[in-house]
């Protein structure tokens, strides 16, 4: 997934487009006239999608989730600096291993890695989000699975800057949209895809949502699903409906790792349940 | 120096007496929640910054008189997560592991089997954590629940922003002990009537009067 055509770090035509230079920018890809789940991932198993699980920490070889590609957990030292290091705690709650569990049974080969946030206390939690937030998008992941957010207004300019600069280095960022009538953030970013719950029971099932700022709805309601323990559990919420979206988006960039992620969101939309993807 | 609007807030809590009132809101909030789901149980978690911790705040049902004002890690099991992230989480089948409910757990024995939690949110802080125990067995959770929930968890969260306002109000009057004459004063005349309220609240204007020529002058 490294070397993908049109990456960041060639150097492509950046603020303005010269004549001579619009053949360098020509796609790379032939897109179908109709795009179906067919082509978007059909025979898809995620294979070398580098998946983030921004979250409680995952229990490393619990069956529903097998090996993780890396594990490390986050704090901030004294002088506010991040300070990564490997975790050897797996889960504190459960809720990350639920999250890689989804990605797991959709999405079979991506390899996932954790990025543990939570844990360290309540205090500084918003600073360890940040943190660790900065420090998966530093390590150029295909895919980073957010089932949290913050209502803290002075991390919301931070955490803007830091999902569009994800979304230009080509890492795309699933975050769970709030079902309550408060402002959080980063789900609300145009740059990031945010997901909210529906009630059906198949796990590729989602809906384009025409009224955003919620774009799509996937499956998070009775969702059973992996936790800590090496147990399993019957859940709701909508930090349950975004891995399934972040699975999906790692089928579809397994087999199309040339998609931006302008393109990735385009694609889908085109396969969501109630635009192509039902027929 | 006290400033002027907490000093006022220090001074209607002495006329409401209301950390009381609003503890009652409190505990009726959580029967509420547990009748309209037909709970076993349900609780308001408030957190201590200072402390790091959840504290039950109000409790109706199982473990009613054990837990209140028990505390555990703000960090810890499903309360934490919920605190931490600002999102509701519904679970089911609890009971195949006791650690997912440790602060019910350890408090009372009680294992609940189900469980649904939301944060109290307020503005941009958070205060909190709603939980609701043990759902009847044969209910298929829903998103009209998880709504609901939600519009539980911001009346909650309304009622702790007053209790904790009037309890920073009584620690002020607590800490400058010369100025928790005037509430008691406040809260004096507002339970005169008639001629000795008009004729208190006439000598208080005099007292407040002849005050401001004082340290005018």
């Amino acid at each position: 997934m490294d070397d993908v055509v049109g990456h960041a770090g060639e150097t492509l035509p950046a603020w303005s487009l010269p004549k001579d230079e619009v053949e360098r920018i020509s796609l790379p890809m032939e897109w179908p006239e109709r795009v179906t789940r067919e082509w978007a991932w059909g025979d898809s198993t995620g294979e070398g999608v580098r998946v983030c699980i921004l979250d409680s920490g995952v229990e490393a070889g619990h069956p529903s989730v097998g090996a993780l590609e890396s594990a490390v957990t986050i704090t901030v030292g004294e002088d506010e600096e991040a300070v990564v290091t490997e975790d050897t705690e797996g889960d504190v709650s459960g809720h990350g291993t639920a999250c890689a569990g989804i990605v797991r049974a959709i999405a079979p080969e991506c390899r996932i890695s954790s990025v543990r946030v939570l844990g360290q206390g309540f205090k500084g939690s918003g600073n360890v989000l940040l943190a660790g937030l900065r420090h998966a998008v530093e390590q150029g992941f295909d895919l980073i699975n957010m089932s949290l957010s913050t209502t803290k207004k002075p991390f919301a300019a931070i955490l803007h800057e830091l999902a569009d600069s994800a979304y230009f280095r080509r890492t795309v960022l699933v975050a769970s949209a709030h079902n309550m009538p408060v402002e959080s953030y980063p789900w609300k970013f145009s740059s990031v895809i945010s997901v909210g719950s529906h009630e059906e029971t198949d796990p590729l099932a989602f809906f384009y949502n025409p009224s955003p700022p919620v774009e799509f709805f996937a499956r998070g309601v009775n969702v059973d699903v992996a936790w800590s323990g090496g147990r399993s559990l019957t859940v709701s919420g909508n930090s349950f409906a975004t891995p399934h979206v972040t699975a999906i988006c790692a089928l579809i960039l397994a087999k199309h790792p040339e998609l931006t992620p302008f393109q990735l969101k385009n694609v889908l939309y085109l396969t969501a349940t109630n635009v192509g993807g039902g027929k | 120096m006290t400033n002027e609007s907490e000093l006022r807030a220090a001074v209607a809590s002495g006329v409401v007496g209301s950390t009381e009132s609003f503890r009652a809101l409190l505990g009726a909030i959580v029967q509420v929640a547990r009748a309209i789901f037909g709970a076993k149980a349900s609780s308001i978690l408030l957190l201590d910054e200072e402390a790091d911790e959840l504290v039950f705040e109000a409790v109706v049902g199982e473990g009613e008189e054990s837990l209140l004002g028990m505390r555990f890690p703000a960090d810890h099991g499903i309360a934490g997560w919920v605190l931490a992230t600002r999102t509701p989480l519904v679970i089911e089948d609890v009971r195949t592991d006791p650690r997912f409910a440790s602060d019910v757990a350890e408090g009372t024995g009680y294992v609940p089997s189900g469980l649904m939690a939301a944060p109290l949110l307020h503005d941009e802080e958070i205060l909190g954590v709603l939980e609701v125990l043990d759902r009847p067995e044969q209910s298929h959770f829903s998103l009209q629940e998880m709504d609901l929930l939600g519009l539980f968890a911001n009346q909650a969260a309304i009622a702790v922003d007053l209790l904790q306002r009037a309890r920073k109000a009584e620690r002020i009057l607590e800490d400058e002990g010369d100025l928790a004459v005037v509430a008691r004063l406040a809260a004096a005349v507002d339970g005169l009537e008639d001629e000795r309220r008009a004729a208190g609240l006439r000598l208080l204007q005099n007292l407040a009067a002849t005050l401001g020529r004082s340290s005018a002058g």
